[in-house]
């Protein structure tokens, strides 16, 4: 606990602080929220580092071979002051900074019914149902990603269909579970565009670790662009249709346009314009998608979807080939 | 040597022949039926020690499989089993019963006893930890062990699909030991209490015993609710009671609560025993008495009380309204403040003394610099918007390891090279000690430091594998390699006090000039434990009272002899710590192995719902409790009363407060009603989240339960009665109205099942008639359990083992009646009465 391994515990801090910013960092905040919590992570870790130094430079200096023993009045002074009033103190001052957020944050007014855009998104093993519901518009149903428009607050209702999950995009807030039988709501606010990792938070089974979502903080306008994109029937005619109804896909997928209406699984009708497959375990190219309908297990243990590797490989291309052109 | 002296050396010898004789603990193929402390304990320590090992070797496989992302070394499947089974193993199976194992073997010996007041029940708690600890481990050999974490949240811990089997194995493993935890309270409550040396008032007591006292008394209510939980959840898992699905009136968030509720008293559990050794290791090596003992003492306390109050801490991210953020928020933080005033006593105590570095002294202060660490991000996680984010990811991980590595793990070991003088004899080896030392505190701060930045770069807990370049890879990295180079330590440390030492000399006595009675210990020690029990006027009697150790050498004190051959030891007053009684203490037996493992029989079997085998050995288990009561307990001596030295005289049978087994009744049933709480506190629970949930199903009605409140009142009345008549000296009088009450315990107990059965209740239906039938269902078996307790009474009374000045059963039977009454009344109150006020 010398001077060199003080270094080491500060080299990994330096490190952030030079900013390896990256796509699930609490500390590369993109959102109102975020933002104030990474300011309080700091003040309460520089605050802390000060403590230990100074707790660890007394127990120090007791062990030296050659100072003057502290009188039983001295010592009982410390014990007074260092542990009980100054923490009483600094504690009091830290828990009114930290309280005095939640307000800003968590708006006890978040509800399901007010004129903000709202989401809804609802946890299942181990994929995201996501439901945008637009202050004036119908309801557009989509899978695995999450966009925003960067300066607004949006409202999440948050809900699980089978075990709990929790809802987390670290660049924009803090997280919140999903509870069977419960909606929980809570709202966030963007403040700069960006594409962030959102793994989900509350252990869900063996694929837990392969359960995520693409979160996307947008321009106002291009997110409104985005969505009524997304609102559309899928471009229709392709060759990889027909083997997709023919083998059933449709029975748990929906690809709106089409006769597939399933609602079991992801909703495909835009696959190809989300950054990633299989809620964050794959990059989303077409020998992905044909990797995943062949052997679903194989890449996320548990999965739900049964797998197809029994078709003939050149229908699972086409399939493959019409799902990576549904932008 | 003059004749006069020769006289005084050889009664002396003739006195240790016998008190050795009294003591010897068995040897050969008996050697397990040994009820000694010193015996107990150091079983315990190592099979505790045993389970750690097993749990590190888990915790090494899950390191390699997240050195490099994308790994394929562990299966998903075997990796979530492998976390699950590392906290659990961690938590249950080592960091508490770590505090009994140590508890057992030096609480006696600081106090100046010659053995805890029950060695048969801390017994029966080592055998029931060590057979349910094997059955859990053991679990992972055959792909069956529980992998939903160690807080098992339902619907995913209730799924019969994901989970299997392993999830029984979960609940009614730990169950078992959960029952050998609150055995190993009561002893220790009653040990603090009630074994204290004469003179050593409730003020001078070693800060350990205070200690010991917080932790056991926490133990006492934090237990129970997670059993009450782990009833709940067997039920459903077995019968399909809905209590924590949401579709037919559950609720997943009430096992959180009931987890929590134990889950957040347990850290404190762990952390406070190893504070304790701090506090008395610090002392020694600062050749100074504490600093501050009623602050620390305060302290203790104050930190055992405020730790009920901050369970929701770990459910800041379910929704919960911000009112309820902001009180358990601070509440968190609030309990800073008692933790940094022990700290500061440390501190201060090292200021004012003149500090030994030595290999206890080492890890005491490598405990202090990496507690310090986890405290500070406690207070940080404490703070509900900062817990909005760390929450459930690596920083929380390296949190809690900050906290039980420096809050438990290296005080425990500073504890075990500190006392294993007192343990076996000798000193352990200084070098080995350093080196395996400095190899811990490196390995675990580059193992765990590196994992807070993962945790704010956003990797969440539990997950058996990671993506490429989002910045975890190189921290991961890191963290193997300081995991194993910590392994590394522990092994060095494990290899010192492991390896043959035969041919090393014994310490001195006293090695590390210590003040406390522990050290009174010839080297090696004798079973007996200490030569006479002295009289204590200071906090550091060796320090302070001359002569001490050579007097209690010569046998100047009490209880120097075994003139009957019997294990014999003091009890004192609760306050004062004056002489009450010379308690005799039953020797080595089988009954207790055997209680033992027919009880884990019961939870074993029911895992595999071998309904049949699991009666049968609880029907065993009943057998070999009755008759252990019957042959160790309550007996009537010989004579009245018995001179135990310094012209004291002392009665060797009481009864009622004055005796240890009314309060070891009376700790019990406070542990006990503990459990019924948490069940009633779901009922509410239900009742307040749900609107509508008692409309939801026909209730038992008002009649019946009624009928039970007037049956158990009668019973009761008819208790009291019993033991008046019995005072009176009529025993006919007595035995007439045991009859008596024995039914009508009976007739209320069926009463109670009535209400629902009646009314048809389908407990599967809803959580509505679910939590009625649990309710009464407890009551019924615990007016079941009373109907036994009065029918053993009238079979002692007649056996003539209950008299009118023997009355030991039957003022525990009517302390337990005591108890019964409040139980049935609130419960019944409660399905039966509380609907009609709606």
């Amino acid at each position: 606990m010398k001077a060199q391994s003080v270094a080491a515990y500060l080299l990994p801090v330096g490190c952030l602080v030079a900013g390896c910013s990256d796509a699930q960092s609490v500390l590369n905040p993109h959102g109102a929220e975020a933002e104030s919590i990474a300011l309080l992570f700091w003040i309460t870790a520089i605050g802390g580092a000060l403590i230990w130094l100074a707790v660890v430079g007394a127990l120090i200096y007791a062990g030296r071979r050659h100072r003057k023993p502290y009188s039983q009045a001295s010592a009982a002074r410390l014990v007074l002051w260092a542990g009980a009033v100054v923490p009483s103190i600094l504690l009091a001052v830290l828990l009114g900074y930290a309280l005095a957020l939640i307000p800003d944050l968590r708006p006890l007014a978040a509800s399901a019914d007010d004129d903000r855009l709202h989401i809804e998104v609802i946890g299942e093993q181990f994929w995201w149902r996501v439901i945008y519901h637009p202050p004036d518009g119908q309801p557009v149903v989509s899978a695995n990603e999450v966009r925003l428009p960067v300066g607004e607050r949006v409202t999440f209702s948050l809900k699980s269909t089978d075990v709990i999950h929790s809802f987390w995009i670290p660049p924009l807030g803090g997280k919140m579970d999903m509870i069977p039988g419960r909606t929980n709501t809570f709202s966030l606010k963007a403040t700069k565009a960006g594409i962030f990792r959102s793994p989900c938070t509350e252990f869900c089974g063996p694929s837990h670790a392969l359960m995520a979502f693409t979160a996307v903080a947008m321009k106002p306008g291009r997110f409104d662009r985005w969505l009524a994109n997304e609102g559309k029937e899928a471009v229709n005619g392709k060759p990889g249709l027909k083997p997709f109804l023919a083998n059933g896909c449709g029975a748990c997928h929906a690809i709106r346009g089409t006769e597939a209406d399933g609602a079991v699984g992801p909703d495909l009708t835009h696959l190809a314009s989300r950054k990633t497959l299989a809620a964050g375990s794959l990059p989303n190219t077409e020998d992905a998608i044909a990797r995943f309908i062949a052997e679903p297990d194989e890449v996320k243990p548990g999965v739900r979807m049964p797998a197809f590797g029994m078709l003939p490989q050149d229908e699972i291309d086409a399939i493959a080939a019409y799902l990576a052109r549904l932008e | 040597m003059s004749a006069a002296d020769m006289h005084e050396d050889n009664t002396r010898k003739a006195q240790e022949e016998r008190l050795r004789a009294a003591w010897m603990a068995p040897r050969g193929w008996r050697y397990f039926t040994a009820v000694n402390n010193t015996r107990v304990g150091l079983w315990y320590i190592v099979t505790a020690f045993t389970f750690m090992l097993f749990a590190g070797v888990l915790a090494l496989l899950m390191r390699v499989q997240l050195a490099v992302p994308n790994n394929s070394f562990l299966s998903a499947d075997f990796f979530n089993q492998t976390f699950t089974l590392h906290g659990t193993v961690m938590m249950f199976l080592f960091a508490v019963p770590i505090f009994e194992a140590v508890a057992i073997t030096v609480l006696p010996q600081m106090l100046g006893a010659r053995d805890l007041p029950f060695p048969r029940l801390s017994a029966f708690g080592y055998w029931s930890f060590a057979l349910g600890g094997v059955f859990v481990c053991g679990s992972i050999f055959f792909g069956a062990a529980p992998d939903t974490g160690w807080f098992m949240y339902p619907p995913l811990a209730t799924d019969p699909e994901y989970s299997g089997i392993g999830a029984d194995i979960w609940l009614l493993g730990l169950s078992f030991i959960e029952v050998a935890s609150i055995a190993a309270a009561v002893e220790l409550i009653v040990g603090f209490l009630k074994c204290r040396p004469p003179g050593m008032r409730i003020n001078l007591t070693p800060l350990y015993g205070w200690y010991v006292l917080v932790v056991a008394g926490m133990i006492l209510f934090a237990f129970p609710p997670l059993i009450a939980g782990d009833i709940l959840f067997e039920l459903e898992r077995m019968f399909d009671w809905p209590f924590f699905d949401p579709e037919r009136g559950g609720d997943p968030l009430l096992w959180q609560h009931l987890f929590w509720i134990f889950g957040h008293p347990e850290v404190y559990i762990i952390f406070l025993p190893a504070i304790a050794l701090l506090a008395m290791i610090v002392p020694t090596f600062a050749q100074h008495p504490i600093v501050g003992y009623s602050w620390i003492v305060l302290a203790a306390v104050g930190t055992g009380f405020l730790s009920f109050g901050l369970w929701v801490h770990h459910m800041f991210t379910t929704g919960l309204p911000s009112i309820s953020l902001g009180f358990f928020s601070a509440a968190s933080e609030a309990v800073a403040i008692p933790t940094g005033v022990q700290i500061f006593v440390f501190l201060a105590t090292l200021l004012a003394g003149r500090v030994v570095f030595s290999v206890p002294m080492l890890f005491a202060a490598g405990a202090l610099a990496i507690f310090v660490i986890g405290g500070l991000t406690g207070v940080m996680v404490a703070l509900a918007p900062f817990d909005w984010q760390a929450h459930d990811t690596y920083f929380v991980v390296a949190h809690l390891h900050y906290t039980l590595i420096g809050g438990m793990l290296f005080p425990t070991f500073a504890g075990l090279y500190y006392f294993y003088p007192v343990m076996r004899g000798r000193m352990l080896s200084a070098r080995l000690g350093k080196t395996g030392f400095w190899l811990m505190f490196v390995g675990f701060n580059v193992a765990f430091f590196p994992m807070h930045i993962a945790g704010l770069r956003g990797m969440p807990r539990r997950v058996f594998t990671y993506p490429d370049e989002i910045g975890f890879n190189v921290l991961n990295l890191v963290s193997t390699i300081g995991a194993f180079v910590f392994a590394s330590g522990v092994l060095v440390v494990i290899w010192a006090i492991a390896r043959p030492k035969r041919n090393e000399p014994y310490a001195g006595r006293n090695p590390w000039n210590a003040g406390t009675l522990e050290w009174l210990i010839e080297m090696p020690g004798e079973d007996w434990g200490v030569r006479s029990v002295p009289i204590i006027e200071s906090r550091y009697p060796l320090w302070d009272q001359k002569n001490l150790m050579r007097d209690v050498d010569a046998g100047r004190f009490y209880l120097a002899d075994a003139a009957e051959g019997r294990r014999e030891t003091l009890v004192t007053s609760v306050l004062d710590g004056d002489p009450v009684q010379c308690l005799r203490l039953p020797g080595p037996a089988y009954v207790t192995i055997l209680a033992a493992f027919s009880l884990g029989g019961v939870f074993i079997f029911l895992t595999y719902h071998w309904w049949i085998a699991a009666l049968v050995s609880g029907a065993i288990c009943a057998v070999c409790i009755l008759y252990w009561l019957w042959t160790g307990t309550a007996e009537i001596p010989e004579k009245r009363e018995k001179n135990v030295g310094l012209g004291l005289t002392l009665p060797l049978y009481v009864s009622g407060p004055r005796s240890v087994g009314w309060w070891a009744m009376f700790i019990t049933m406070v542990g006990d009603g503990t459990a019924l709480a948490s069940l009633i506190f779901g009922y509410f629970f239900y009742w307040t989240v749900h609107r509508g949930f008692i409309a939801a199903a026909a209730g038992p009605g008002a009649f019946w339960p009624i009928v039970g409140i007037a049956l158990f009142a009668a019973t009761w009345g008819a208790m009291l009665g019993a033991l008046a008549a019995n005072t009176r000296g009529s025993a006919s009088g007595q035995r007439l109205l045991l009859i008596l009450s024995l039914l009508m315990a009976v007739l209320g107990s069926l009463a109670g099942l009535a209400g629902p059965w009646t009314h048809a209740m389908t407990p599967s239906s809803h959580a509505y008639p679910a939590i009625v039938w649990t309710l009464v269902i407890w009551v019924a078996v615990h007016g079941a359990v009373g109907a036994v307790m009065q029918g053993y009474c009238l079979a002692r009374s007649l056996a003539g083992r209950l008299t009118r000045d023997h009355d030991i059963d039957l003022r525990n039977v009517v302390l337990y009646w005591h108890f019964m009454l409040v139980s049935a009344v609130l419960t019944f109150v409660v399905v039966g009465l509380f609907p009609l006020a709606l």
